[in-house]
Protein backbone atom coordinates (compact mmCIF):
# COMPACT_ATOMS: atom_id res chain seq x y z
CA UNK A 1 0.00 0.00 0.00
CA UNK A 2 2.83 2.38 0.96
CA UNK A 3 6.37 2.21 -0.39
CA UNK A 4 8.96 4.51 1.15
CA UNK A 5 12.36 4.55 -0.46
CA UNK A 6 15.47 6.36 0.80
CA UNK A 7 13.30 9.15 2.17
CA UNK A 8 15.11 12.25 3.41
CA UNK A 9 13.33 15.24 4.93
CA UNK A 10 15.03 18.44 6.10
CA UNK A 11 13.10 21.03 8.05
CA UNK A 12 14.67 24.42 8.71
CA UNK A 13 18.15 23.04 8.10
CA UNK A 14 17.85 20.02 10.40
CA UNK A 15 17.56 16.49 9.08
CA UNK A 16 14.31 15.10 10.47
CA UNK A 17 14.21 11.87 8.44
CA UNK A 18 17.39 10.27 7.18
CA UNK A 19 17.31 7.58 4.50
CA UNK A 20 14.12 5.79 5.55
CA UNK A 21 13.10 2.78 3.46
CA UNK A 22 10.00 0.85 4.47
CA UNK A 23 6.86 -0.83 3.22
CA UNK A 24 3.35 -0.88 4.68
CA UNK A 25 1.34 -3.93 3.64
CA UNK A 26 -2.20 -3.61 2.34
CA UNK A 27 -4.72 -4.64 5.00
CA UNK A 28 -2.17 -4.44 7.83
CA UNK A 29 -2.43 -2.53 11.08
CA UNK A 30 1.06 -1.10 11.08
CA UNK A 31 2.32 0.63 14.20
CA UNK A 32 4.82 3.44 13.78
CA UNK A 33 6.60 3.51 17.12
CA UNK A 34 9.31 5.69 18.46
CA UNK A 35 10.03 8.22 21.16
CA UNK A 36 8.80 11.78 20.95
CA UNK A 37 10.90 13.70 18.40
CA UNK A 38 11.90 10.63 16.39
CA UNK A 39 10.23 11.90 13.21
CA UNK A 40 6.95 9.96 13.36
CA UNK A 41 4.71 12.91 12.52
CA UNK A 42 7.00 14.05 9.70
CA UNK A 43 6.96 10.57 8.18
CA UNK A 44 3.15 10.42 8.37
CA UNK A 45 2.90 13.90 6.83
CA UNK A 46 5.19 12.82 3.99
CA UNK A 47 2.91 9.84 3.31
CA UNK A 48 -0.21 12.00 3.37
CA UNK A 49 1.55 14.38 0.99
CA UNK A 50 1.47 17.57 3.04
CA UNK A 51 5.19 17.47 3.85
CA UNK A 52 7.70 18.65 1.26
CA UNK A 53 10.42 16.03 0.99
CA UNK A 54 14.13 16.59 0.35
CA UNK A 55 15.05 13.29 -1.26
CA UNK A 56 13.92 9.75 -1.97
CA UNK A 57 10.36 8.81 -2.77
CA UNK A 58 7.04 7.96 -1.13
CA UNK A 59 4.44 6.07 -3.13
CA UNK A 60 0.91 5.32 -1.99
CA UNK A 61 -1.25 2.86 -3.97
CA UNK A 62 1.29 3.17 -6.79
CA UNK A 63 1.03 6.97 -6.98
CA UNK A 64 3.56 9.52 -5.69
CA UNK A 65 2.50 10.94 -2.29
CA UNK A 66 0.59 14.18 -2.70
CA UNK A 67 -1.00 13.11 -5.99
CA UNK A 68 -4.48 14.70 -6.26
CA UNK A 69 -6.14 11.30 -6.69
CA UNK A 70 -4.76 10.20 -3.31
CA UNK A 71 -6.68 12.91 -1.45
CA UNK A 72 -9.83 10.79 -1.70
CA UNK A 73 -8.01 7.60 -0.66
CA UNK A 74 -6.34 8.71 2.57
CA UNK A 75 -7.98 9.56 5.89
CA UNK A 76 -5.56 11.55 8.03
CA UNK A 77 -5.87 12.29 11.72
CA UNK A 78 -3.42 14.96 12.83
CA UNK A 79 -1.88 14.84 16.27
CA UNK A 80 -3.69 17.97 17.49
CA UNK A 81 -7.46 17.55 16.94
CA UNK A 82 -8.17 19.54 13.78
CA UNK A 83 -11.90 20.14 14.03
CA UNK A 84 -13.97 23.29 14.45
CA UNK A 85 -14.35 24.08 18.15
CA UNK A 86 -17.34 26.36 17.52
CA UNK A 87 -19.42 23.68 15.77
CA UNK A 88 -21.10 20.64 17.25
CA UNK A 89 -19.69 17.15 16.80
CA UNK A 90 -22.33 16.27 14.19
CA UNK A 91 -21.93 19.58 12.34
CA UNK A 92 -18.19 18.97 12.03
CA UNK A 93 -18.73 15.50 10.63
CA UNK A 94 -21.48 16.56 8.24
CA UNK A 95 -19.23 19.31 6.87
CA UNK A 96 -16.25 17.01 6.35
CA UNK A 97 -18.58 14.38 4.87
CA UNK A 98 -19.67 16.83 2.19
CA UNK A 99 -16.06 17.84 1.51
CA UNK A 100 -15.14 14.16 1.16
CA UNK A 101 -18.25 13.77 -1.04
CA UNK A 102 -19.61 10.86 0.95
CA UNK A 103 -23.08 10.00 2.22
CA UNK A 104 -24.14 11.99 5.28
CA UNK A 105 -25.64 8.84 6.73
CA UNK A 106 -22.05 7.78 7.42
CA UNK A 107 -21.97 10.32 10.25
CA UNK A 108 -24.01 8.14 12.63
CA UNK A 109 -21.96 5.02 11.87
CA UNK A 110 -18.61 6.70 12.35
CA UNK A 111 -19.73 8.36 15.60
CA UNK A 112 -20.65 4.91 16.90
CA UNK A 113 -17.19 3.63 15.89
CA UNK A 114 -15.50 6.18 18.16
CA UNK A 115 -18.21 5.90 20.88
CA UNK A 116 -19.31 9.50 20.51
CA UNK A 117 -22.97 9.07 19.45
CA UNK A 118 -24.33 10.49 22.70
CA UNK A 119 -22.30 13.67 22.32
CA UNK A 120 -23.28 14.34 18.69
CA UNK A 121 -25.10 17.56 19.60
CA UNK A 122 -22.33 18.94 21.83
CA UNK A 123 -20.14 21.86 20.83
CA UNK A 124 -16.57 20.63 20.34
CA UNK A 125 -15.30 23.47 22.56
CA UNK A 126 -17.13 21.84 25.51
CA UNK A 127 -15.44 18.44 25.01
CA UNK A 128 -12.41 17.04 26.78
CA UNK A 129 -9.12 16.56 24.95
CA UNK A 130 -9.70 12.83 24.47
CA UNK A 131 -13.22 13.42 23.16
CA UNK A 132 -11.94 16.01 20.68
CA UNK A 133 -9.32 13.54 19.50
CA UNK A 134 -12.09 11.02 18.84
CA UNK A 135 -14.08 13.56 16.81
CA UNK A 136 -10.93 14.19 14.81
CA UNK A 137 -10.50 10.43 14.34
CA UNK A 138 -14.12 10.07 13.22
CA UNK A 139 -13.48 12.81 10.66
CA UNK A 140 -10.56 10.86 9.23
CA UNK A 141 -12.74 7.73 8.95
CA UNK A 142 -15.84 9.41 7.53
CA UNK A 143 -15.34 8.52 3.88
CA UNK A 144 -14.21 4.90 4.54
CA UNK A 145 -10.85 5.59 2.89
CA UNK A 146 -8.76 2.53 1.98
CA UNK A 147 -5.81 4.02 3.91
CA UNK A 148 -6.05 5.52 7.40
CA UNK A 149 -3.05 7.47 8.68
CA UNK A 150 -3.52 8.14 12.38
CA UNK A 151 -1.11 10.24 14.44
CA UNK A 152 -1.28 9.10 18.08
CA UNK A 153 -5.04 8.41 18.05
CA UNK A 154 -5.16 6.75 21.47
CA UNK A 155 -3.20 9.27 23.55
CA UNK A 156 -4.96 10.24 26.78
CA UNK A 157 -7.83 7.78 26.41
CA UNK A 158 -8.97 5.46 29.16
CA UNK A 159 -7.94 1.80 28.73
CA UNK A 160 -11.44 0.61 27.91
CA UNK A 161 -11.82 3.13 25.13
CA UNK A 162 -8.36 2.32 23.84
CA UNK A 163 -9.25 -1.34 23.63
CA UNK A 164 -12.48 -0.48 21.77
CA UNK A 165 -10.63 1.71 19.28
CA UNK A 166 -8.07 -0.97 18.55
CA UNK A 167 -10.93 -3.43 17.98
CA UNK A 168 -12.41 -0.98 15.51
CA UNK A 169 -9.03 -0.66 13.77
CA UNK A 170 -8.80 -4.43 13.37
CA UNK A 171 -12.37 -4.68 12.15
CA UNK A 172 -11.58 -2.06 9.50
CA UNK A 173 -8.41 -3.94 8.55
CA UNK A 174 -10.42 -7.14 8.18
CA UNK A 175 -12.69 -5.25 5.81
CA UNK A 176 -9.66 -4.32 3.70
CA UNK A 177 -8.57 -0.97 5.14
CA UNK A 178 -4.86 -0.38 5.68
CA UNK A 179 -4.01 1.41 8.92
CA UNK A 180 -0.82 3.19 9.84
CA UNK A 181 -0.96 4.22 13.49
CA UNK A 182 1.74 6.11 15.35
CA UNK A 183 2.37 5.92 19.07
CA UNK A 184 5.12 6.70 21.53
CA UNK A 185 3.80 4.10 23.99
CA UNK A 186 5.64 0.85 23.42
CA UNK A 187 2.91 -1.44 24.75
CA UNK A 188 0.63 -0.37 21.91
CA UNK A 189 2.96 -2.37 19.67
CA UNK A 190 1.22 -5.54 20.88
CA UNK A 191 -1.96 -4.52 19.14
CA UNK A 192 -0.39 -4.11 15.68
CA UNK A 193 0.20 -6.70 12.99
CA UNK A 194 3.36 -5.00 11.71
CA UNK A 195 5.79 -2.56 13.31
CA UNK A 196 8.06 0.22 12.14
CA UNK A 197 10.43 1.43 14.83
CA UNK A 198 11.77 4.92 14.39
CA UNK A 199 14.52 6.67 16.32
CA UNK A 200 16.27 9.98 15.65
CA UNK A 201 14.95 10.13 12.11
CA UNK A 202 16.15 6.68 11.10
CA UNK A 203 14.32 3.38 10.75
CA UNK A 204 15.51 1.12 13.55
CA UNK A 205 13.59 -1.99 12.55
CA UNK A 206 10.63 -3.26 10.56
CA UNK A 207 9.24 -6.36 12.21
CA UNK A 208 6.25 -8.02 13.86
CA UNK A 209 5.46 -7.69 17.58
CA UNK A 210 6.27 -11.39 18.04
CA UNK A 211 9.80 -10.89 16.73
CA UNK A 212 10.46 -8.34 19.46
CA UNK A 213 9.73 -10.76 22.27
CA UNK A 214 7.93 -10.16 25.55
CA UNK A 215 9.72 -7.08 26.84
CA UNK A 216 9.18 -4.42 24.18
CA UNK A 217 10.99 -1.65 26.05
CA UNK A 218 13.97 -3.91 26.46
CA UNK A 219 13.83 -5.02 22.82
CA UNK A 220 13.84 -1.37 21.73
CA UNK A 221 16.93 -0.63 23.84
CA UNK A 222 18.75 -3.69 22.49
CA UNK A 223 17.99 -2.58 18.94
CA UNK A 224 19.34 0.92 19.65
CA UNK A 225 22.50 -0.46 21.24
CA UNK A 226 22.95 -3.09 18.56
CA UNK A 227 22.93 -5.93 21.08
CA UNK A 228 21.58 -9.21 19.67
CA UNK A 229 18.61 -10.72 21.49
CA UNK B 1 -18.50 25.80 -1.91
CA UNK B 2 -22.06 25.88 -0.53
CA UNK B 3 -21.05 23.47 2.25
CA UNK B 4 -18.21 25.78 3.26
CA UNK B 5 -20.44 28.85 3.10
CA UNK B 6 -23.00 27.19 5.36
CA UNK B 7 -20.32 26.01 7.75
CA UNK B 8 -18.85 29.52 8.09
CA UNK B 9 -22.36 30.94 8.57
CA UNK B 10 -22.99 28.33 11.27
CA UNK B 11 -19.78 29.32 13.07
CA UNK B 12 -20.75 33.00 12.96
CA UNK B 13 -24.21 32.21 14.29
CA UNK B 14 -22.54 30.68 17.35
CA UNK B 15 -20.61 33.89 17.84
CA UNK B 16 -23.18 36.65 18.44
CA UNK B 17 -20.45 39.03 19.60
CA UNK B 18 -18.79 39.01 16.20
CA UNK B 19 -22.12 39.37 14.40
CA UNK B 20 -22.95 42.39 16.55
CA UNK B 21 -19.52 43.81 15.80
CA UNK B 22 -20.17 43.37 12.09
CA UNK B 23 -23.63 44.92 12.01
CA UNK B 24 -23.64 47.53 14.76
CA UNK B 25 -20.14 49.00 14.93
CA UNK B 26 -20.22 50.79 11.55
CA UNK B 27 -23.55 52.42 12.47
CA UNK B 28 -22.22 53.51 15.86
CA UNK B 29 -19.12 55.00 14.26
CA UNK B 30 -21.30 56.83 11.77
CA UNK B 31 -23.32 58.27 14.66
CA UNK B 32 -20.09 59.57 16.21
CA UNK B 33 -19.27 61.28 12.95
CA UNK B 34 -22.69 62.84 12.80
CA UNK B 35 -22.41 64.50 16.21
CA UNK B 36 -18.72 65.30 15.93
CA UNK B 37 -19.32 67.51 12.92
CA UNK B 38 -21.91 70.10 11.98
CA UNK B 39 -24.74 68.79 9.87
CA UNK B 40 -23.19 70.42 6.82
CA UNK B 41 -19.76 68.86 7.35
CA UNK B 42 -21.42 65.49 8.00
CA UNK B 43 -23.09 65.52 4.59
CA UNK B 44 -19.61 66.10 3.12
CA UNK B 45 -17.60 63.56 5.13
CA UNK B 46 -20.33 61.02 5.98
CA UNK B 47 -20.57 59.46 2.54
CA UNK B 48 -16.81 58.87 2.43
CA UNK B 49 -17.21 56.84 5.59
CA UNK B 50 -19.52 54.47 3.68
CA UNK B 51 -16.37 53.49 1.81
CA UNK B 52 -14.30 53.03 4.95
CA UNK B 53 -16.25 51.24 7.68
CA UNK B 54 -17.34 48.10 5.78
CA UNK B 55 -13.74 47.62 4.65
CA UNK B 56 -12.26 47.85 8.14
CA UNK B 57 -14.78 45.61 9.86
CA UNK B 58 -14.78 42.89 7.20
CA UNK B 59 -10.98 42.96 7.04
CA UNK B 60 -10.61 42.28 10.75
CA UNK B 61 -13.24 39.56 11.03
CA UNK B 62 -12.10 37.66 7.95
CA UNK B 63 -8.41 37.78 8.84
CA UNK B 64 -9.10 36.34 12.28
CA UNK B 65 -11.48 33.64 11.00
CA UNK B 66 -8.98 32.46 8.40
CA UNK B 67 -6.12 32.58 10.88
CA UNK B 68 -8.09 30.28 13.19
CA UNK B 69 -8.53 27.88 10.30
CA UNK B 70 -4.76 27.83 9.84
CA UNK B 71 -3.76 27.48 13.49
CA UNK B 72 -6.40 24.86 14.34
CA UNK B 73 -5.06 22.57 11.60
CA UNK B 74 -8.43 22.40 9.86
CA UNK B 75 -6.97 24.15 6.81
CA UNK B 76 -4.31 21.47 6.47
CA UNK B 77 -6.98 18.79 6.85
CA UNK B 78 -9.17 20.39 4.18
CA UNK B 79 -6.25 20.73 1.77
CA UNK B 80 -5.38 17.06 2.28
CA UNK B 81 -8.97 16.19 1.31
CA UNK B 82 -10.56 16.29 -2.13
CA UNK B 83 -11.36 20.01 -1.89
CA UNK B 84 -10.63 22.66 -4.48
CA UNK B 85 -8.97 25.80 -3.10
CA UNK B 86 -11.32 28.01 -5.07
CA UNK B 87 -14.31 26.32 -3.41
CA UNK B 88 -12.91 27.17 0.00
CA UNK B 89 -12.28 30.83 -0.87
CA UNK B 90 -15.62 31.23 -2.65
CA UNK B 91 -17.38 29.60 0.31
CA UNK B 92 -15.88 32.24 2.56
CA UNK B 93 -16.58 34.98 0.02
CA UNK B 94 -20.24 33.94 -0.27
CA UNK B 95 -21.05 34.05 3.44
CA UNK B 96 -19.05 37.17 4.17
CA UNK B 97 -20.43 38.77 1.01
CA UNK B 98 -23.97 38.27 2.28
CA UNK B 99 -22.94 39.73 5.63
CA UNK B 100 -21.26 42.69 3.91
CA UNK B 101 -24.54 43.33 2.07
CA UNK B 102 -26.66 43.25 5.23
CA UNK B 103 -24.08 45.39 7.02
CA UNK B 104 -24.10 47.99 4.22
CA UNK B 105 -27.89 48.05 4.19
CA UNK B 106 -28.00 48.71 7.94
CA UNK B 107 -25.29 51.35 7.70
CA UNK B 108 -26.90 53.22 4.82
CA UNK B 109 -30.38 53.11 6.35
CA UNK B 110 -28.96 54.46 9.58
CA UNK B 111 -27.00 57.17 7.74
CA UNK B 112 -30.16 58.33 5.99
CA UNK B 113 -31.87 58.45 9.39
CA UNK B 114 -28.99 60.64 10.61
CA UNK B 115 -29.68 63.09 7.81
CA UNK B 116 -27.48 61.89 4.95
CA UNK B 117 -28.93 62.17 1.48
CA UNK B 118 -28.50 58.78 -0.14
CA UNK B 119 -30.24 59.25 -3.43
CA UNK B 120 -28.72 56.31 -5.20
CA UNK B 121 -29.15 52.59 -4.60
CA UNK B 122 -25.73 52.33 -6.15
CA UNK B 123 -24.35 53.35 -2.76
CA UNK B 124 -25.23 49.88 -1.49
CA UNK B 125 -23.24 48.38 -4.32
CA UNK B 126 -20.19 50.49 -3.44
CA UNK B 127 -20.43 49.60 0.24
CA UNK B 128 -20.80 45.89 -0.56
CA UNK B 129 -17.85 45.89 -2.95
CA UNK B 130 -15.88 47.74 -0.30
CA UNK B 131 -16.75 45.15 2.33
CA UNK B 132 -15.90 42.28 -0.01
CA UNK B 133 -12.57 43.93 -0.79
CA UNK B 134 -11.84 44.18 2.93
CA UNK B 135 -12.72 40.50 3.23
CA UNK B 136 -10.45 39.46 0.36
CA UNK B 137 -7.51 41.44 1.78
CA UNK B 138 -8.22 39.98 5.22
CA UNK B 139 -7.98 36.46 3.77
CA UNK B 140 -4.69 37.39 2.16
CA UNK B 141 -3.00 38.99 5.18
CA UNK B 142 -3.98 36.13 7.48
CA UNK B 143 -0.95 34.34 6.00
CA UNK B 144 1.43 36.83 7.55
CA UNK B 145 -0.02 36.59 11.04
CA UNK B 146 0.75 33.79 13.47
CA UNK B 147 -1.58 34.95 16.23
CA UNK B 148 -4.79 36.91 16.51
CA UNK B 149 -2.76 39.54 18.33
CA UNK B 150 -0.71 40.08 15.19
CA UNK B 151 -3.87 40.49 13.13
CA UNK B 152 -4.76 43.33 15.46
CA UNK B 153 -1.42 44.91 14.77
CA UNK B 154 -1.86 44.58 11.03
CA UNK B 155 -4.97 46.70 11.12
CA UNK B 156 -3.05 49.98 11.44
CA UNK B 157 -0.50 48.82 8.86
CA UNK B 158 -3.02 47.88 6.17
CA UNK B 159 -5.91 50.19 6.95
CA UNK B 160 -4.59 53.49 8.31
CA UNK B 161 -2.48 54.51 5.29
CA UNK B 162 -5.43 53.78 3.02
CA UNK B 163 -7.72 55.83 5.24
CA UNK B 164 -5.32 58.79 5.54
CA UNK B 165 -4.66 58.91 1.82
CA UNK B 166 -8.18 58.16 0.63
CA UNK B 167 -9.23 61.79 0.51
CA UNK B 168 -11.33 61.73 3.66
CA UNK B 169 -8.96 63.93 5.65
CA UNK B 170 -7.97 66.30 2.88
CA UNK B 171 -8.78 66.65 -0.80
CA UNK B 172 -6.58 64.48 -2.97
CA UNK B 173 -5.98 67.39 -5.32
CA UNK B 174 -4.01 69.16 -2.57
CA UNK B 175 -1.76 66.21 -1.72
CA UNK B 176 1.93 66.22 -2.59
CA UNK B 177 2.50 64.36 -5.87
CA UNK B 178 4.10 61.31 -4.26
CA UNK B 179 1.28 60.95 -1.76
CA UNK B 180 -1.30 61.26 -4.50
CA UNK B 181 0.42 58.55 -6.52
CA UNK B 182 0.30 56.26 -3.51
CA UNK B 183 -3.31 57.27 -2.97
CA UNK B 184 -4.01 56.32 -6.60
CA UNK B 185 -2.67 52.83 -5.93
CA UNK B 186 -4.75 52.18 -2.80
CA UNK B 187 -8.18 50.64 -3.38
CA UNK B 188 -10.00 52.41 -0.55
CA UNK B 189 -9.47 55.70 -2.42
CA UNK B 190 -11.88 54.50 -5.08
CA UNK B 191 -14.54 53.42 -2.59
CA UNK B 192 -14.42 56.84 -0.94
CA UNK B 193 -14.46 58.59 -4.33
CA UNK B 194 -17.44 56.57 -5.57
CA UNK B 195 -19.57 57.07 -2.49
CA UNK B 196 -18.85 60.83 -2.42
CA UNK B 197 -19.82 61.16 -6.06
CA UNK B 198 -22.98 59.13 -5.60
CA UNK B 199 -24.15 61.26 -2.68
CA UNK B 200 -23.51 64.36 -4.81
CA UNK B 201 -26.09 62.74 -7.08
CA UNK B 202 -23.83 62.20 -10.02
CA UNK B 203 -25.56 58.95 -10.93
CA UNK B 204 -23.65 56.31 -12.82
CA UNK B 205 -21.03 58.64 -14.27
CA UNK B 206 -17.89 57.46 -16.01
CA UNK B 207 -15.87 58.12 -12.86
CA UNK B 208 -18.19 56.03 -10.72
CA UNK B 209 -18.00 53.16 -13.21
CA UNK B 210 -14.20 53.43 -13.13
CA UNK B 211 -14.26 53.34 -9.32
CA UNK B 212 -16.45 50.23 -9.31
CA UNK B 213 -14.22 48.47 -11.84
CA UNK B 214 -11.11 49.25 -9.80
CA UNK B 215 -12.77 47.96 -6.61
CA UNK B 216 -13.88 44.76 -8.33
CA UNK B 217 -10.43 44.26 -9.84
CA UNK B 218 -8.67 44.81 -6.53
CA UNK B 219 -11.01 42.29 -4.88
CA UNK B 220 -10.27 39.67 -7.54
CA UNK B 221 -6.55 40.31 -7.22
CA UNK B 222 -6.69 39.91 -3.44
CA UNK B 223 -8.64 36.64 -3.82
CA UNK B 224 -6.10 35.29 -6.31
CA UNK B 225 -3.26 36.27 -3.96
CA UNK B 226 -5.19 34.59 -1.14
CA UNK B 227 -5.54 31.38 -3.18
CA UNK B 228 -1.80 31.42 -3.90
CA UNK B 229 -1.09 31.38 -0.17
CA UNK B 230 -3.07 28.17 0.38
CA UNK B 231 -0.29 25.62 0.09
CA UNK B 232 -1.06 21.93 0.12
CA UNK B 233 2.55 21.13 1.00
CA UNK B 234 4.60 22.83 3.67
CA UNK B 235 8.21 22.61 4.73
Amino acid sequence: MIEISELVVDRDGTRVLDDVTAVVRKGSVTGLLGPSGSGKTTLLRAIVGVQRITGGSVRVAGLPAGHPELRALIGYQTQAPSVYADLTVAENLRYFASIARCDRRRVAAVLEDVRMSELAGQLVSRLSGGQRARVSLATAMIARPPLLVLDEPTVGLDPLLRRDLWRTFHRLAAEGTTLLVSSHVMDEARRCTDLLLLREGGLLAACTPAELGDDLEDAFCRLVEGVPA
Amino acid sequence: MIATALRVANQLRRDPGTLALLLVVPAVLMTLFRYLFSEFLFTLVGPSMLGVFPFIVMFAVTAVTMLRERTAGTLERLLAMPMRKVDLLLGYALTFGVIATVQSGVLIAWSVFLGLDAPSGLLVLVAVLDGVLGMALGLFVSVFARTEFQVGQMMPAFVLPQLLLSGVFGPREEMADVLRWISDALPMTYAVDASSRLVRDEGLSGEVVRDLVVLGGATLLALVLGAATLRRQTR
